[in-house]
């Protein structure tokens, strides 16, 4: 499978990315693998930050002088590009402060179509209430899970959720949709197990009982190809820094006729056609979501990462990070007591490794490893249900983008042999 | 950071389990990675006369709490707590305070955990449960009363 992908030229991307040549903990050279946490920029992404804030920079959508053209032309060309990238139309791509912003847009947006005092009859299919149901996933992170147990709070509709099998897959036979299911949503990929989930069968099951559907892409978009378009969701949300972009971007997409019947969330200038007194009309999407001056030189910074991104090709980066992937869980799997909580095979799998060590709390792993230079995310990584379901209280994750090697993988295995030598259990 | 004397407490914890009688109890929990303690303590008058615990965590958290019943059985409620301040100012100091070996005993281990400032919380972890655990125990005039 991976073998028919050309291997990047790791070393000269390497090149692109000032930090992974820095030293930590005296001296020890950076293994850096925590990018399901955030991914680190290149030069292209920190230069077109730079370039745009030096020549361009100027509030966008407003006045007319030549900066705010070319600001405009910036921030718009980037969310044309950004678009392109995910099987979008420009239109369909609404840029927030990062996904979990775009997760509560479309919580409150719903909330809101449940108020219907001046709201026309097209806003009806997001209104709900008690009787209601929003489904999702034992496996998801926190941003898609606390949105919706508060919107069910605010509205009096029932939460409930797919579980998740012992091998970490989506058991598809654990619940029935009904008809009065409203919403269904769910990750692409899983920040902790590296599942990835059916996105056809959920959404044709959902489409079967009239259901919208809500994908969380910020654990596929930034290390595979994904197009919307063709995944047919009706919303996704993804996050600029975990694609080597900047922080303080992401996106909601939605499909141009949802967005044109969903009423606002957040209020204010940009957003409007008309404002009196007495009362306002909205802009079309996607300005009608982007309420106040948005984030302008994080969105062209977003741009400059979808360029850099397409530039390396995503079959590639997907090819690479299944070869560092497979290559961690085949070193993992050579040490005594070491259980990967998730898939150990690279069958509809991405690239985040959790792991336990027997006897060695997942805090004390990340320890050794941070000693030894090598960065790995401990704890819970925002699922907390999910370890719950798995009876642990934290795991140790590694994860990785296209800039990581063998090398670093062989570190990260030595370093879970040094802590179970450290600590007296090998 | 993993001083010979931590690993120790931590293979071995001191007064681990949960006893009863009991006075008050505490649970406490990491939010940032889900470590848990119950902690339970017991009141003599004025005198702590036992700390019993169950952890969920890391060596540091458990090591810390095996450290926190050398320290405070047996101390007035009022000597333990001027402990429990040296030792939160020691692990909160980044390493700039100076521990003193009279007052914290083997807690001075732990001054090296005070430079990794995302470990400090598994080191206060217990010590969090207790303070919060002797604030809820009946003052002894109380107990008296309901004993009466």
């Amino acid at each position: 499978m991976t073998a028919l992908v050309e291997a990047p030229d790791v070393t000269a991307i390497r090149g692109d990315f000032p930090i992974l040549s820095r030293t930590v903990r005296g001296g020890r050279p950076l293994v850096y693998l925590d990018s399901g946490a955030t991914s680190q920029r290149p030069r292209q992404v920190l230069d077109a930050e730079r370039s745009f804030l030096e020549q361009h920079n100027a509030a966008v959508h407003r006045g007319a002088h030549q900066l705010a053209e070319e600001a405009t032309d910036a921030y718009e060309s980037a969310r044309a590009r950004i678009a392109a990238f995910v099987g979008a139309d420009p239109g369909e791509v609404v840029f927030v402060k990062n996904a979990t912003e775009g997760v509560n847009l479309v919580a409150y947006a719903m909330s809101n179509a449940g108020v219907r005092t001046g709201l026309g009859p097209e806003s009806e299919r997001f209104a709900l209430g008690p009787g209601d149901e929003i489904v999702i996933t034992e496996l998801e992170h926190h941003a898609n899970l606390v949105p919706w147990q508060e919107l069910c709070r605010r509205t009096g509709a029932t939460l409930r959720w797919y579980s998740v099998t012992p091998d970490g897959r989506v058991d598809l036979d654990s619940i029935e949709l009904s008809e009065r299911t409203k919403l269904v949503a769910f990750a692409h990929q899983s920040n902790v197990l590296g599942t990835v989930l059916p996105v056809a069968e959920l959404v044709r099951r959902a489409k079967a009982v009239g259901a919208l559907t809500l994908l969380d892409a910020c654990q596929s978009v930034p290390h595979m190809p994904v197009h919307f378009g063709n995944l047919g969701v009706d919303f996704a949300v993804f996050s600029g820094h975990k694609m080597l972009g900047p922080s303080g971007v992401g996106v909601l997409y939605g499909r141009a006729e949802l967005l044109d019947a969903m009423p606002p969330f957040l209020t204010g200038g940009s957003m409007i056609e008309l404002v009196r007194l007495e009362g306002s009309t909205y802009a079309p999407p996607p300005q009608r979501f982007e309420a106040g001056v948005p984030m302008t030189s994080q969105a062209v910074g977003l741009g400059a990462a979808v360029d850099y991104l397409t530039g390396i090709g995503m079959d590639v980066v997907h090819a690479q990070e299944a070869r560092l992937t497979e290559a961690t869980l085949a070193g993992l799997a050579g040490i005594p007591g070491v259980r990967v909580v998730g898939p150990t095979t690279m069958v509809d799998r991405g690239g985040a490794v959790a792991f336990v060590v027997e006897g060695v709390h997942a805090h004390d792993v990340g320890q050794v490893l941070d000693d030894r230079g090598v960065a790995v995310r401990v704890g819970h990584h925002c699922a907390w249900p999910l370890h719950r379901k798995f009876g642990v209280a934290a795991t140790a994750r590694a994860s990785f983008h296209v800039y990581n090697t063998l090398d670093e993988v062989e570190a990260l295995v030595e370093g879970v042999r040094a802590a179970r030598e450290f600590f007296g259990v090998s | 950071m993993y001083q010979e004397i931590i690993l120790d407490h931590y293979r071995s914890p001191h007064g681990a389990g949960l006893r009863e009688p009991f006075d008050a109890e505490s649970f406490q929990i990491n939010p940032t990675c889900g470590d848990e303690i119950t902690l339970r303590v017991k009141l003599d008058g004025d005198t702590v006369s036992d700390v019993s615990y169950e952890t969920l965590g890391c060596s540091i958290s458990q090591a810390s709490a095996s450290v926190l019943t050398d320290l405070v059985v047996g101390r007035s409620v009022e000597e333990s707590m001027r402990v429990l301040t040296a030792f939160q100012e020691m692990a909160q100091g980044r390493g700039q305070v100076e521990p003193d070996e009279d007052v914290l005993g083997d807690g001075v281990a732990f001054a090296g955990v005070a430079r990794y400032p995302a470990r400090v919380k598994c080191a206060l972890l217990g010590w969090m449960a207790f303070k919060d655990a002797v604030v809820r125990a009946p003052a002894a005039d109380e107990k008296e009363h309901i004993d009466g």
